[in-house]
């Protein structure tokens, strides 16, 4: 009934109200946060971000953030404040560590090795094959082959 | 060797991963404060909220922290095992009492009994956080020197107080 | 008894998969040509069966049998049809029924448009398909059954997971498992060519529309996901490099190459080795994806209630098709023959460097996905591989990948020449450059991975319509009209799905550089402004859904004076699972979506609010269904139609199933 009332209400008057404030006392502060915390991971949530998790722990771990946000601490104090306490699995950025440059570097081996991989195969193939008309050839066996179908089996 | 051999080869390796990793818990997070200090703190009792409890008061001591609350089912399932344990009189086992209602949390403790001899009070879960607890019941083994030794991540079971916890205080007691 | 028929269904399925894996292989390979007539009335005999026991799940869930476990589990007396029937895929169980369902959907595809395929090649597609069958029948009926009863009856089910019970999950999971399965069908192709040993072109030719077409599906499939979350999961992201969304984009990856690589098969007949390790590769990654998924070994939003058991099943069953796959690759590959050659640089050199490119991008991902848990078993410590990481590995190996795909169309199969590419494309780099740079400072704001998007977008599109054009003069034809006729479709498929990438690309470069949200708290009658949009909200009203209650938010959108839209974001509560929605609102646009989801209801009546003004963010699932449908037009191609039509004159006296007319 309130609702209806104070749509009512709404709807009889001019517009009255004003701007809308925003959630956070300090947009700037909570800017940074939300920085932060897209990179690090809700514990308790099966696999979501600080900022987008509503679980009590994220809600008390961006309360611990903002606190130190307001303290003017640094963001790597902060990661590091969250790292002492809960390891690298906070981290969705994992640090580069002797146990993780294979995750960091495997990517580019992955390219190098493939692009070199093409390139020795096609130099190798180059000389192996003669340049026949094999391909004329081959399409009309395939065009063939499609025709003809069941009759070679 | 023959190259056709490769993808066979990783997908072996791979495999035998997933195989391992069928047996692991991926929800289970290990903590980095194994062998560090234990986390200062001073917080309110929950019987007599005038007085505080601070781990400064049992350096010298062996002795377990457990978080818990009255909201957590996992705690439910462990009480029990509390119980036994702190009717055994091996280890004296600390409670603190996590982002609860004061009322509840008492009424908690009167029905189902109670083996802490203090129970400290965690309101805004902070004590939780600097001791990285992510979801109670946690429990902790704290040596003399006030250095966690081992942590329990869910309910503590008679096995693992068997084979783990009472072992491992044995020999901390011993040094 | 409905459900029982089911299980029994289910149960014949099975013998008749175990006859269809081992007869016409065994026929195929002795040429007892009365053993490999078996696969055709097997395959169509099991998608018979395994329809009924859809359809009998269907009936259970339609007629809220809460006898039947898994119904009891997923629905809900309150829950509307729709819903329940999509439930028949809303959990492990049913999900597997649908998973197999439309594995004997391919199955019978294959049976319709084979006929102009020799028979031994027909029997042994049909036959590994059977065996892939077996592999889910017996998975189904040990360890996940739909059809358990639950004695005694509940008196009502315990509900379908709110988050699923949205119109996109009604078709998503169909349409990706059309995708993920679809890819079953190129698998099958690839080892019945490696067990007869006909590894030729005419099996590139063969396989390329089924692929194309799976492709096309898991295509739309992603695309749905990936929109779902979007509106559905209230936090406007849609993309989130979840483990499960990776298994969904690793075979999509593989796919992807495959498409390139069967070009090159089949216009030049090299590299089929390559080629079928690739088809193997995208089938076996839908695989890990199901495993993935279903076992628990990794945390995700999406996953299944998991089960070890399950697990170790899958797992064992992964490893005796894919294993066995490669074991049959390492043992043939050596002796399949080279083909016709080409220089490094040509239209065949760039598609290879393209594969090379698309299959780096998959290895990481996978990696990504599974390093986790390679840490974790060497007990090497936890840690989490998210967003930041695969954006940053992902982006440098896309580049490149994207930059080549406006040369490559554009280059001479056989031997292209450097200097003249560069000199045909020199304008499609000038207008795409000059637009990359100058764009963004019309828009307002100019980041490096803004200009970077739009370079390589604008390049994509430029260089299409240089091909077209040069295409055009080459075709005969008297006017435009006749001329753009003569170009065969799966030219303009090709442009088309390149074209979808570039929208693609538009929309996420869009979206990173320009999208704004707010957090307000808004009071009745309060408004707040975002992205030149003026948002009016006009209280929230509490509703009844058919199965929860929702406090319904009314916001009047409008620019400069003029209403451009009323939003109804709700906070649903269903109180089966005492589960809390968020319902966003979305005014989706050409060039922007509004977004308003319901925050908390604070003190006064007002409620914290989140706005978020999206430009362009539509024209990534835009991209998506237009590549897709590139992947259509390609296979109604007419050399595949006159491929299907001829095999009308030709059945062979020797197959004794009916004859049907496909074309």
């Amino acid at each position: 009934m309130k609702w209806l009332m104070l749509i009512a209400l709404l709807w009889s008057g001019p517009a009255w109200a004003g701007e809308a404030r925003p959630l956070a006392d300090d947009p700037a502060a909570e800017a940074r946060l939300k920085h932060l915390a897209v990179e690090l991971r809700c514990l308790v949530c099966q696999n979501q971000t600080l900022a987008d998790s509503n679980a009590p722990l994220a809600e008390d771990l961006r309360r611990e953030v903002r606190e130190m946000i307001a303290k003017d601490m640094s963001d790597k104090d902060i990661i590091d404040f969250l790292v002492a306490r809960y390891g690298d699995f906070v981290l969705y950025r994992p640090p580069l560590k002797a146990t993780t440059t294979l995750l960091w570097v495997g990517p580019f081996v992955l390219l190098t090795v493939g692009a070199t991989a093409l390139i020795i195969t096609l130099r190798r193939r180059a000389h192996k094959v003669v340049d026949v008309p094999v391909t004329d050839e081959e399409h009309r066996r395939v065009e063939q082959l499609l025709a003809e179908g069941g009759k070679r089996s | 060797m023959n190259r056709f051999l490769l993808p066979l080869s990783i997908f072996i390796v791979v495999v035998i991963f997933l195989g391992v990793g069928l047996k692991l818990n991926p929800r289970e997070i290990p903590s980095p404060l194994v062998g560090k200090a234990a986390p200062d703190f001073s917080q309110p009792q929950l019987y007599d909220p005038a007085k505080v409890f601070s781990p400064a008061d049992l350096k010298g001591k062996v002795w377990l922290l457990n978080f818990w609350a009255s909201w957590c089912s996992g705690c439910r399932t462990e009480h029990p095992v509390l119980m036994e344990l702190a009717k055994s009189g091996e280890v004296p086992i600390y409670g603190m009492d996590y982002k609860d209602q004061h009322d509840e949390a008492m009424t908690w403790l009167k029905r189902w009994g109670n083996p802490y001899p203090v129970v400290g009070v965690d309101d805004a879960g902070r004590v939780g956080i600097n001791y990285g607890v992510y979801g109670v019941p946690e429990t902790y083994v704290i040596d003399k020197q006030g250095v966690i030794r081992y942590k329990q991540i869910g309910p503590l079971d008679p096995d693992t107080v068997a084979q783990k916890i009472l072992p491992l205080v044995k020999q901390l007691e011993s040094k | 008894m409905i459900p029982e028929i089911g299980h029994f269904a289910l149960i014949l399925a099975l013998c008749v998969a175990v006859v269809q894996g081992i007869l016409p292989i065994y026929g195929a390979a002795v040429g007892n040509s009365g053993l490999m007539a078996v696969a055709k009335p097997a395959a169509r005999g099991q998608f018979l069966l395994v329809l009924t026991a859809f359809c009998c799940l269907g009936y259970a869930f339609a007629e809220k049998d809460f006898s039947v476990l898994y119904v009891a589990a997923t629905s809900n007396s309150q829950l509307p049809l729709h819903y329940r029937l999509a439930a028949i895929w809303g959990a492990h169980e049913g999900s597997l029924l649908l998973w197999t369902f439309i594995l004997t959907v391919w199955m019978f595809a294959v049976t319709l448009f084979s006929a102009h395929l020799p028979e031994a090649t027909r029997s042994r597609i049909l036959g590994v398909m059977g065996l892939v069958s077996v592999g889910f029948l017996l998975f189904m009926l040990t360890v996940s059954n739909p059809f358990e009863r639950l004695i005694p009856a509940a008196l009502d089910g315990r509900d379908l997971n709110p988050l699923l019970q949205d119109p996109g999950m009604v078709i998503h999971p169909p349409m990706l498992y059309m995708g993920y399965v679809g890819f079953s069908v190129a698998f099958a192709f690839a080892i019945a060519a490696l067990l007869g040993g006909n590894l030729d072109a005419a099996w590139a030719r063969w396989s390329r529309p089924w692929t194309t077409v799976a492709w096309c599906f898991l295509t739309v499939g992603i695309a749905m996901g990936s929109g779902w979350a979007y509106y559905e999961l209230g936090w406007g992201g849609w993309w989130f490099w979840d483990p499960v969304e990776n298994a969904s984009f690793m075979p999509w990856l593989a796919g992807t190459a495959l498409v390139h690589s069967l070009a090159v098969t089949d216009k030049r007949g090299g590299f089929k080795v390559w080629t079928v390790l690739l088809a193997i590769m995208a089938f076996s990654l839908s695989l890990l994806g199901t495993f993935l998924v279903r076992s628990g070994v990794l945390t995700s939003v999406h996953a299944f209630a998991t089960d070890p058991k399950r697990g170790l099943f899958i797992l064992v069953f992964l490893a005796i098709v894919i294993g066995g796959s490669l074991a049959l690759y390492a043992w043939r590959a050596p002796r399949v023959g080279l083909g016709g050659s080409f220089a490094m640089v040509s239209r065949e050199g760039m598609l290879l460097a393209n594969n090379v490119l698309l299959v780096a991008a998959m290895g990481s991902v996978l990696l990504g996905t599974l390093y986790p848990l390679f840490l974790d078993a060497l007990d090497l410590g936890k840690i989490s591989v998210g967003p930041p990481y695969f954006d940053s590995v992902f982006v440098p190996l896309m580049v490149p990948a994207l930059f080549l795909m406006g040369i490559g169309p554009l280059a001479q199969w056989k031997k292209a020449e450097l200097p003249d590419l560069a000199k045909r494309l020199r304008w499609a780099f000038g207008v795409s450059v000059v637009t990359a740079l100058a764009l963004p400072f019309v828009l307002g704001t100019w980041t490096p991975l803004l200009s970077l998007g739009l370079l390589l977008a604008v390049w994509i599109v430029t260089t299409s319509v240089i091909g077209l054009r040069e295409r055009l003069t080459h075709v005969g034809g008297h006017d435009l009209a006749g001329r753009l006729a003569a170009v065969p479709r799966s030219y303009w498929g090709m442009l088309m799905a390149h074209c979808g990438i570039a929208v693609f690309v538009v929309g996420v470069t869009m979206v990173k550089g320009f999208e704004t949200e707010k957090d307000v708290r808004m009071n009745v009658g309060e408004t707040a402004t975002i992205g030149g949009y003026t948002f009016r909200f006009d209280g929230a009203q509490d509703v009844m859904g058919p199965n929860y209650t929702a406090a319904r938010g009314t916001f009047h959108v409008s620019m400069d004076g003029r209403e451009a839209a009323v939003l109804y974001p709700e906070k649903r509560r269903y109180p089966v699972q005492n589960q809390i929605m968020t319902e966003a609102a979305i005014d989706p646009g050409l060039l922007r979506d509004l977004y308003v989801s319901l925050g908390e209801p604070l003190d006064d009546g007002a409620w914290s609010v989140r706005l978020y003004h999206k430009p362009f963010v539509d024209w990534i699932w835009g991209g998506c269904f237009i590549m897709a449908l590139g992947g259509v037009l390609a296979v109604s191609d007419r050399r595949y139609r006159i491929a299907w039509r001829r095999q009308e004159p030709v059945v062979p006296a020797s197959t004794r199933t009916t004859r049907r007319k496909v074309a």
